[in-house]
């Protein structure tokens, strides 16, 4: 197998209300990868664009983007899986590099979730599910991750208190963070002050410091194989493991509430291919939509035993300094959760902390970093692992 | 000649229903009657709920309807104080994922139940509830 590596990545800022198109988000995002890897568009030999749809009215984003950014005459294609659109869309690129089907290939996520209102964003939201069986009940995202903070709490006796020191780590890396959306200060004692906005009911158990906000936002990563990567790039890091996932997509036909079988078992497959136990990852970026999700990733993802998350978030070894770093861009909580956008933004914070180039949030002397990118309420996983070497 | 009409039935599931035409309509004729139903193929005997016109296992699409009439354990469940467009009228409610054995059900908790009556592991059951703009659906109740 031929060795594939990521040469640049960019991200616009993730922003409430951007004043622009989406093909000018997008060019934010593309623009910043590309002086990152220092190439030109003709060395870009074809293009991946991957948001969620319905929010914004453009139908076949890639062809548009392709031309905007200077990609046609190449082949553009289109991805979608919802949330993790832009993992899946690295997936892809992966496949074309590593084939030898294409050389170099610009991976492009977007989302402009301001075209349409929070509440119309609920609304779609919800309906990244099953608008047959569930939706006519009146879902939405919060709810639905709601039942597995329910399942967890009831597992393991893991209480709303340990959630919010989830969401006070991610404020702390959020202040740090010049692209994240929320950089406020959040404090454990605001979940305790039922005046506070933190601590607002949205979808018991879950409160509004519990939730990652809306946001647009653009990110760009450019995958090359191994011989235009070490043609183009000084600090080239590798994809050393990719893995995938889908599950039933109503919960009547799930068996577990305390966990996200996705992340799993494409943690499973990513660690196999690359070859690596969790023990070897030295810093991660994980879905963190909701506060309980990050939760469940660590112990999906072998950081902790399952029910053991809240013992590694107390002890804060999930902080920058600790013995398994997670989330220290500020994560979705604080950046932002451009649907489209956040799997490449996930990726361009490891592939940063792998080139020591991630400024007050680097990790000291990372090997392997891991991005673990959910769809959907843990419809669709990604687990990536990328290495120096 | 009279164009044929559409069966429209399953637009009426749900306060708002995001489906309109479907081959398991009849489900909508058995809440009519009083029955929460799900389907089970007459070929290898699976039961499915969410009801299935298809069955994945043996690729027939030759079903019966069977009736949820026994008694679940509560799995799970959240009560909501925002909701999506056209759900704001129904605030609160708490959606729920109800285990009966062979098959598990995702529906609505009772509005009768208060938050004092509802913890995962009791026994309910699952009722037809006809929602004041005579759309249908189901709910759990207490066993």
């Amino acid at each position: 197998m031929g060795k594939v590596a990521i040469i640049g990545v960019g991200q616009s800022a993730f922003v409430r209300g951007y004043p622009g198109s989406i093909r000018e988000l997008a060019f934010e995002g593309f623009k910043e990868a590309m002086l990152d890897a220092k190439i030109a568009t003709t060395d870009i030999d074809a293009s991946v664009i991957c948001s969620a749809p319905e929010y914004d009215k453009q139908r076949s984003p890639a062809g548009v983007f392709a031309e905007y950014l200077g990609l046609t005459p190449q082949p553009t294609f289109y991805v979608e899986t919802l949330c993790s659109s832009s993992s899946t869309g690295l997936k892809l690129a992966y496949s074309l590099v590593e084939s030898g089907l294409h050389d170099c290939v610009a991976v492009v996520g977007f989302q402009k979730m301001s075209e349409i209102t929070s509440a119309e964003s609920q609304e779609r939201m919800g309906r990244g599910a099953d608008i047959q069986w569930e939706s006519p009940f009146g879902t939405m995202m919060p709810a639905y991750y709601a039942t597995y903070a329910r399942g967890h709490f009831t597992k393991y006796g893991t209480t709303p208190d340990d959630l919010a020191l989830i969401r006070v780590k991610a404020a702390t890396y959020g202040q740090i963070n010049e692209k994240a959306v929320y950089r406020k200060p959040v404090t454990f004692d605001m979940f305790q002050d039922p005046e506070n906005t933190m601590a607002g009911p949205v979808a018991s158990p879950l409160r509004v410091g519990d939730c990652c906000a809306n946001a647009d936002g653009s990110s760009c990563l450019i995958v090359a194989n191994e011989e235009k990567a070490k043609m183009f790039c000084k600090k080239p890091v590798w994809i050393k493991g990719i893995g995938s996932a889908s599950t039933a997509v109503n919960l009547a036909n799930r068996d577990l509430f305390s966990g996200l079988t996705v992340g799993v078992e494409a943690g499973k497959q990513a660690y196999k291919m690359a070859g690596i136990t969790p023990k070897d990852i030295d810093v991660a970026e994980v879905h963190d939509c909701f506060t309980i999700a990050e939760m469940m990733a660590y112990e999906n993802l072998g950081f902790a035993e399952p029910g053991g998350g809240k013992e590694l978030i107390r002890a804060k070894e999930t902080y920058k300094e600790g013995s398994i770093p997670v989330n220290v861009d500020g994560g979705l909580l604080s950046k932002g959760h451009p649907i489209g956008a956040t799997g490449g933004s996930q990726v361009r914070t490891i592939v940063l902390q792998l080139r020591d180039e991630a400024g007050d949030m680097q990790v000291k002397d990372p090997q392997f970093g891991l991005i673990h990118n959910i769809g959907g309420v843990g419809l669709y996983g990604n687990v990536t692992i990328l290495g120096r070497d | 000649m009279a164009k044929k009409e559409k069966d429209l039935r399953f637009s009426k599931f749900g306060t708002v229903s995001f489906t309109a035409t479907s081959k398991t309509n009849d489900f909508i004729d058995k809440l009519e009657e009083g029955k929460v139903c799900g389907t089970r193929c007459k070929d290898c005997g699976t039961k499915f709920f969410p009801p299935r016109a298809d069955c994945y296992k043996c690729l027939a699409s030759n079903m019966d309807w069977f009736d949820i009439d026994g008694v679940g354990k509560l799995v799970t469940y959240s009560k909501l104080e925002y909701a999506p467009i056209g759900f704001e009228n129904d605030l609160p409610y708490c959606i729920a994922v109800v285990d009966f054995g062979e098959y598990k059900v995702f529906g609505r908790i009772s509005s009768d139940l208060t938050d004092d009556d509802i913890e995962v592991g009791m026994a309910l059951k699952a009722v037809v509830n006809k929602l004041p703009s005579a759309q249908l659906n189901y709910v759990f109740q207490k066993a």
